[in-house]
């Protein structure tokens, strides 16, 4: 115990610790819990509701290694949106900042329904999203602090965190504007035939976006793999949804694309549902036309709906005479498999929307208390390893410490890291070495401190005409012609 | 002429890189590379300006033809003489048809390369850019998107963030401003925000511009309004040789490309070259040298100006004519060396007066150029009105080319 405190709290030397670890797990006789993948069925807490679709299954196959896995995501994500909440009250984070914690269930649920190969678009209450598609804590504070260790490189901030090589594409400020992207992203997967999905992300207050209607029309049209999930806050700001919506039922609202309705406050139902679009999201079999006997049509319905994951082609035989609106209606039943679901996530989140908002003018704190008890996703996932024994209260803690000082390492590291280079103002404005190269002069001076000053691009002549590189930089307003020199070349730093 | 132009086309197949697909670093080397290869490209970049198939604006030789005056900027008799193509080396096309070879080629060439837009597809693009694309690349390839401006340009930008190549088609400019906010935030910017992870490589094309009383919707100049957008490239096209060029070079850009097309220039004919050639994206096109006034100007004002540049020459006056081409950014490494030459400045072009191209080229040139001005610069643009629909009040709306001979007079007092 001690030593594990002291392995715990010895963040210097880091080798220390790990060398204490091992000690540490044999001294609290752990149990080897975290490799378990001997499969548990656990029930939903509520079944899903659905529009055009049938509905999957309310037990969710699941196992130790997973659930463990889900507590510990989720309680980083809570503990890293919190000291976010300080961090920005210590003014270290500045302008927006939206905040996840509540609905950490739908991050991590979606993610052990899906691959890196599928993409991931959502709005801009991104940093769990960002983590759980496998961003380090380091990346997350050092660009909320605005550093180069930043995902953004420091210049995307709060609502633009990406990372590409795990198909995590954002991390958007406009409202609805990342949907239509989404679909874009959909529509390169199908071109490329990636037999990848895409989930692009919006809120209930997107839901009203017109962009997001026209996306949806052509990603139905055009048989694109998206999914495009709501997550129901049920606060668009401050306005509530009832106040927003005539039809706060987001998951009817694509009218022929058939939705699913989940609680989202339970990963395990996120995950169930998620899996279940993505597989009807990627089926896409020819189907040639028929009329078949009653029963047997009944029959090869019950086929379709029950073993439709290895259902690649449907095949239908046509006689002569066959009735078209018997056609039509097969037709329509089996397009419901083809793809593209909308999947409302009925979560909450426990912040305002923002760190600028309290969060409480327009809902009552027994309303946000109600929820954290009944419905919090963290705790439903620790109730669930408890009774399934699977660690102990104590292991659990102990998670939970360790991802303390995860995060406060992290911040540590990440207030240590420097803020960009002024030079950096310009850089990847354009694709860097094509077209607008953007002009470097390497010029040290006093006041740029030896640093690379760039100028913009169509101040290329700036530098021929009135940069003389063997004139000497003054201190700028010294002289008459050092403020020239400056007014031409904006980017002067000091 | 034949020979000139034979020789133009020699040097521009020699500058611009082989067309197999992996020569990116030679486009690189082109376009990374304007103040080196602009000394060549110089000699290359004749503006032969053949409407009617009857003009060959030569600029190196000594004596000036007697020119057939371009009366209107709308070419739209067929060619003449069908006799002389064969003949000639190139191959004479319209403006539109250049496009579309520019497009095809590059398909062809990069099957990373779609296109969206509305009716481009089976229709066959309501200017006939895309037309015959459809059937043989694809549905897939050749996208006809329903009329939702603001969710297929956003779609765009989301292909092209995973590696496609876009080019998304406006029908008419102005239904662009439906998707400024995609264009602008995530177009424009997503390059920077994501701190370099993703590269736009999207064009987006349409025709915009004053065209035959098309009513003061259909006659928007958006290049007024996208000039702010940090992170984009705008050029604008005016001859079939560049709307070709620039149509592929954009294409093959990582940048985000906006390409403005004009609605009255569509059937311009020209020869060009049949071998594969591109124009730099940031380079300004000489069109006619001179020495006693700068005359900048772009897309169908090109017109109006060479125009009263056939006037003006006639009246002893010797204007220097640069088709910008590059709206954002501007090439003021051309424009700095002919106002250093000419010390006058004349800007003529169809954005408004207030904050359009011209408004942003004054400050770029009296910020840099001041020492090197005679007189205040001059812009001519459109007035600040909606373009109404009646003929005469439309053309009274843009600038002519008797108002650009005045401005020259005055100037060069």
């Amino acid at each position: 115990m001690a030593l594990s405190r002291l392995a715990s709290s010895s963040s210097s030397s880091s080798r220390f610790a790990d060398l204490l670890k091992p000690l540490c797990s044999a001294i609290s006789l752990r149990r080897p819990i975290s490799t378990d993948t001997t499969p548990i069925t656990v029930e939903t807490s509520v079944p899903f509701t659905s529009h055009q679709c049938d509905t999957p299954s309310r037990s969710v196959q699941t196992n130790a290694k997973e659930l463990l896995t889900f507590f510990r995501d989720m309680a980083l994500m809570r503990r890293m949106e919190i000291a976010a909440d300080s961090l920005y009250k210590a003014k270290l984070i500045r302008g927006f900042c939206h905040l996840y914690d509540g609905q950490e269930a739908v991050a991590v649920g979606m993610e052990a329904a899906i691959t890196k190969k599928d993409c991931i678009i959502t709005a801009y209450r991104d940093h769990c999203t960002f983590v759980a598609r496998g961003g380090t804590l380091l990346e997350v504070f050092a660009e909320l602090m605005g550093r180069q260790a930043g995902c953004s490189r420091g210049k995307g901030g709060s609502m633009h965190f990406y990372k590409k090589d795990s198909n995590f594409y954002g991390g958007h400020g406009i409202v609805g504007a990342q949907v239509p992207l989404g679909c874009g992203l959909a529509f390169a997967q199908k071109y490329s035939k990636d037999e990848a999905v895409t989930f692009a992300l919006y809120g209930d207050g997107a839901a009203n976006q017109g962009q997001l209607f026209e996306a949806l029309n052509i990603s139905a049209l055009w048989d694109l793999p998206a999914i495009l999930v709501c997550e129901n806050n049920h606060y668009g700001m401050g306005t509530a949804e009832w106040r927003a919506s005539k039809s706060p039922a987001y998951y009817k609202r694509g009218d022929y694309a058939p939705g699913l309705k989940v609680d989202g406050m339970d990963a395990l139902a996120v995950k169930q549902a998620c899996t279940f679009a993505k597989e009807h999201a990627l089926k896409n079999g020819p189907i040639v036309s028929v009329n078949l006997p009653h029963q047997l049509e009944k029959t090869l319905v019950f086929f379709i709906t029950h073993f439709s994951v290895y259902v690649n082609c449907v095949i239908f035989l046509m006689p002569k005479a066959h009735q078209a609106t018997e056609y039509n209606t097969l037709l329509e039943y089996c397009a419901c498999f083809k793809l593209f679901y909308i999947l409302e996530m009925d979560t909450y989140r426990y912040h305002g929307h923002s760190m600028s908002d309290p969060g409480s003018t327009y809902r009552t704190r027994d309303e946000i208390t109600g929820v954290r008890q009944e419905r919090d996703p963290v705790e439903r996932i620790r109730k669930l390893i408890l009774s399934h024994d699977l660690a102990t209260e104590k292991e659990l803690k102990d998670i939970e410490k360790e991802i303390r000082k995860e995060v406060d390492d992290a911040i540590a590291q990440a207030k240590e890291n420097p803020l960009p280079e002024s030079s950096e103002l310009f850089t990847n404005v354009y694709a860097k070495g094509l077209g607008v190269e953007v002009y470097h002069q390497n010029h040290g001076s006093e006041y740029t401190g030896g640093h690379e000053r760039s100028f913009g691009a169509d101040r290329k002549e700036a530098n021929f005409i009135s940069f003389d590189p063997t004139h000497t930089v003054k201190k700028p307003c010294e002289n008459h012609e050092t403020a020239e020199v400056e007014r031409k070349s904006p980017a002067f730093t000091g | 002429m034949a020979a000139t132009f034979h020789g133009v086309g020699a040097t521009v197949a020699a500058l611009s890189s082989s067309s197999s697909p992996s020569n990116s670093f030679g486009s690189k080397k082109l376009l990374s590379s304007p103040s080196r290869s602009f000394s060549v490209r110089k000699r290359a970049s004749f503006t032969v300006v053949r409407s009617d198939g009857s003009v060959n604006f030569d600029l190196n030789s000594k004596g000036r033809r007697a020119q057939q005056l371009i009366a209107n900027a709308v070419a739209t008799k067929a060619d003449s003489s069908p006799v002389s193509s064969s003949s000639k080396p190139g191959h004479e096309l319209l403006l539109f048809e250049a496009l579309r070879e520019g497009l095809e080629e590059e398909m062809e060439r990069d099957p990373r390369v779609c296109v969206m837009g509305e009716d481009v597809g089976h229709y066959g693009g309501s200017y006939k850019v895309t037309k015959g694309l459809a059937t043989k690349f694809g549905d897939l390839r050749v996208l006809d998107t329903p009329i939702a401006e603001n969710s297929f340009t956003g779609m765009g930008i989301g292909a092209a963030m995973t590696g496609l190549r876009p080019v998304v088609e406006g029908m008419n400019m102005g239904f662009l401003l439906l998707a400024f906010n995609q264009i602008s935030n995530n177009c424009g910017m997503l390059h920077y925000t994501s701190g370099g992870q993703f590269t736009i490589p999207i064009v987006i094309r349409g025709p915009g511009g004053v065209g035959r009383q098309l009513g003061a919707e259909h006659s928007q100049r958006l290049e007024s309004y996208f000039q702010s957008i940090p992170g984009i490239q705008m050029v604008a096209c005016s001859t079939p040789y560049n709307a070709k060029g620039l149509m592929k070079a954009a294409i093959r850009s990582e940048n985000p490309v906006i390409l403005f097309e004009h609605v009255l220039l569509y059937n311009l004919k020209e020869r060009i070259p049949d071998e594969d050639y591109i124009c730099n994206l940031e380079e300004a096109e000489m069109v006619r040298p001179g020495e006693h006034v700068t005359i900048l100007t772009y897309s169908r004002m090109r017109y109006h100006v060479m125009q009263a540049a056939k006037t003006l020459v006639n009246k002893g006056y010797d204007p220097e004519v640069i088709d910008i081409r590059s709206l954002k950014p501007f090439d003021l490494y051309t424009i700095g060396n002919s106002v250093k030459k000419t010390h006058r400045v004349l800007i003529v072009e169809e954005c408004m007066r207030t904050g359009g191209i011209g408004a942003s080229l004054t400050a770029a040139i009296t910020e840099n150029f001041n020492d090197y001005l005679d007189a205040p610069i001059t812009c001519l643009s459109s007035q600040d009105v909606p373009t109404p629909y009646a003929g005469t009040l439309e053309e009274w709306t843009v600038v002519q080319p008797a108002q650009i001979v005045t401005a020259v007079e005055q100037l060069c007092q």
